[in-house]
């Protein structure tokens, strides 16, 4: 888990499939303030490498990949612009 | 955090993945108002783009009925609507593909004496008319206003397109000072026009006017863009500002709306 890292905000998108986990994870990134972080929880393994690839495209911050359980994922992005 | 239904987020997930659109900019197309000028060739277009875009409010004026012999080209309307006023016809179109615009219906027609009170409270203007007289008022009265105006035309296989921001960049008058003389401009019996022709340069226009309403990019200020249809080429013009236009000069002559008749084509 990302006990090292305290979240700003969490968000949960089990049972999202693409695009719609980049969609919400990229709204509750805009609703944030550059600095904060962001932790989503997710199982749709795709995602696991696209969030990842297309918040970096965009300018943020990747902090950590975890795999929590056999089904889900956390992903933890710091928020590095507008 | 943001207020999108999930169908909204559905309809506009692959705007608000664009880092140049996002979340906020999408917000931005739906509390927008653009007027659009003709609900003909170039309004179809210009109207079901931004009704598809989600841009909040659209009003459309024109005082045509559908008629067969527009549907070669006028891409909002079918044989269903024969008859029927163009901008109602236009309004069933865009409001089914999108029940999230309202689409404003004005079955009249543009003068000097209501465009003034027609246009103020929306954010951009589209020129999709087909006649010098109303370019030219729609041009002075966005001037006199303050109002960015995207003002498309075409004619057999050319169509232009130039963008217009009031005490930016130039006007149409910098472009072309006078309507050109009437027996210059063919009537509309000799007008042909590729039909598809307007929806290559309606869609340009929509472009411009979403790139307006969110702030990104470039849009043609100072430029005319020609596209040729038969030879499929696009050719840019630089159209500075000229500090003595008669209407958005440093000393304007045309201080208010002009009587703009004349016995052009106007498509009837
Ligand atoms: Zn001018």
């Amino acid at each position: 888990m990302a006990e090292d890292i305290k979240a700003d905000k969490k968000i949960n998108i089990k049972g999202l499939v693409c695009p719609y986990t980049f969609v919400k994870a990229k709204l509750a990134v805009e609703d944030m303030e550059v600095g904060q972080v962001l932790e989503i929880l997710l199982d749709y393994e795709e995602a696991l490498r696209s969030i990842p690839k297309s918040m970096e495209d965009h300018g943020q911050k990747v902090l950590k990949v975890e795999k929590i359980n056999d089904t889900d994922w956390i992903l933890v992005i710091r928020k590095e612009k507008e | 955090m943001s207020e999108f239904t999930e169908d909204q987020l559905q309809r506009y997930s692959r705007h608000i993945i664009l880092p140049e659109v996002g979340g906020k900019g999408q917000k931005k197309l739906l509390n927008a108002k653009v007027f659009i000028i003709g609900a003909g060739g170039l309004g179809c277009p210009v109207g079901y783009y931004l009704a598809a875009a989600g841009v909040g409010t659209i009003a459309m004026i024109d005082n045509d009925e559908v008629e067969l012999s527009n549907l070669q080209r006028q891409i909002a309307h079918s044989v269903k609507t024969l008859g029927k006023p163009k901008v109602e016809s236009a309004k069933n179109t865009f409001e089914s593909l999108n029940p999230d615009v309202n689409v404003i219906a004005l079955k009249q027609r543009i003068s000097k004496d209501n465009i003034m009170d027609l246009i103020k409270d929306y954010d951009v203007v589209v020129d999709g008319s087909d006649n010098f007289p109303t370019r030219y008022l729609v041009n002075d009265a966005c001037v006199m206003a303050g109002k960015p105006l995207v003002s498309g035309a075409i004619l057999r296989f050319e169509g232009q397109v130039t963008t217009i921001i009031p005490g930016e960049g130039h006007c149409y008058r910098c472009l072309f000072e006078e309507m050109p003389p009437a027996g210059l401009v063919p009537s509309c019996q000799e007008a042909g026009v590729l039909g598809v022709l307007p929806g290559v340069v309606g869609g340009l226009q929509a472009t411009e006017v979403l790139k307006l309403i969110l702030g990104k990019g470039d849009v043609l200020k100072n430029e005319l863009l020609i596209y040729n249809a038969l030879k499929t080429t696009f050719r840019k013009v630089k159209v500075p500002k000229n500090p003595d236009c008669p209407v958005c000069g440093s000393n304007p002559t045309i201080k208010k709306l002009l009587d703009y008749d004349a016995e052009y084509c106007t498509m009837q």
